[in-house]
């Protein structure tokens, strides 16, 4: 199946507008990107990473538990 | 299965990732950066269920969507002020985006209906695949396609009314740095 080559306001939208939205939507993510690891999340894996997450395991199962129910 | 280094590092690589669609979706930085938190921890309360060698991004993408989702419908009721928290969060506007078009683009994204901004998001902006895009979802690959054009058409409608044709990419990007002609 092919998409129509020309673009109508009713139907699907323009290339032209597609990739706009595409270019704004990168804007934002890649700026949050680019800003890397913080450290917190560095400290955070280092410090559970070895220790059992307990609490994780709590917390995690709560919203597991929620979200079966959901659908 | 023990955490091993490479475990972590790969939990890393995806950090930053991981906060750009936190951030993408909730609007919020310091609530993304939470999100983003809780979504580790629960994956390394996790680690067990994840197979080696299979698609990490993918499998955290999926707990902190859900994660959001189940957090989006506590906080529903709340009024936020997520002008102030978001522009901290990118801490400068993106570059080469005007900023009149940056703020009216975000303000857009923010009118669409959870399950169509989402699936744009990990489709235009993280890179998955469609078939990846369900998967982290949980719905059809047909599913995210429409939610994918529909949000597509949400957006086109509420920022580009005018026709294309008089409008295009680098009229619209000039008529805004030339300080807004329309």
């Amino acid at each position: 199946m092919k998409d129509s080559k020309t673009p109508s306001k009713q139907g699907g939208l323009s290339a032209d507008i597609q990739a706009r939205i595409g270019h704004q939507l990168r804007a934002i993510y890649d700026e949050v990107v680019r800003q890397g690891v913080p450290p917190r999340f560095a400290e955070l894996i280092e410090q559970l990473g070895s220790v059992e997450a307990q609490t994780a395991t709590a917390t995690a199962d709560e919203i597991a538990a929620k979200d079966s129910g959901r659908v | 299965m023990p955490l091993t280094q490479q475990l972590r590092d790969e939990l890393l690589g995806c950090v930053p990732s991981l906060r750009a669609f936190a951030i993408s979706l909730s609007g919020n930085g310091d609530r993304a950066d939470d999100l983003v938190q809780e979504t580790l921890l629960r994956a390394l309360a996790n680690i067990d269920s994840f197979q080696p060698g299979s698609n990490m991004p993918a499998w955290l993408f999926t707990i902190l969507r859900n994660l959001f989702r189940s957090d989006y419908r506590k906080r529903r009721r709340e009024v936020e002020d997520a002008d102030g928290s978001y522009a901290k969060a990118l801490k400068s506007q993106p570059e080469q985006t005007p900023h009149l078009e940056f703020e009216e683009f975000r303000v857009a994204l923010d009118k669409l209906p959870q399950d169509q901004k989402e699936a744009l998001i990990l489709v235009g902006a993280s890179g998955f695949s469609y078939e990846a895009a369900a998967a982290i979802c949980g719905c059809a690959v047909g599913t995210i396609k429409s939610r994918v054009n529909r949000a597509r058409s949400k957006l086109s409608s509420l920022l580009y009314v005018d026709s294309a044709d008089d409008f295009g990419p680098d009229n619209a990007v000039r008529a805004v740095i030339g300080g807004g002609n329309r």
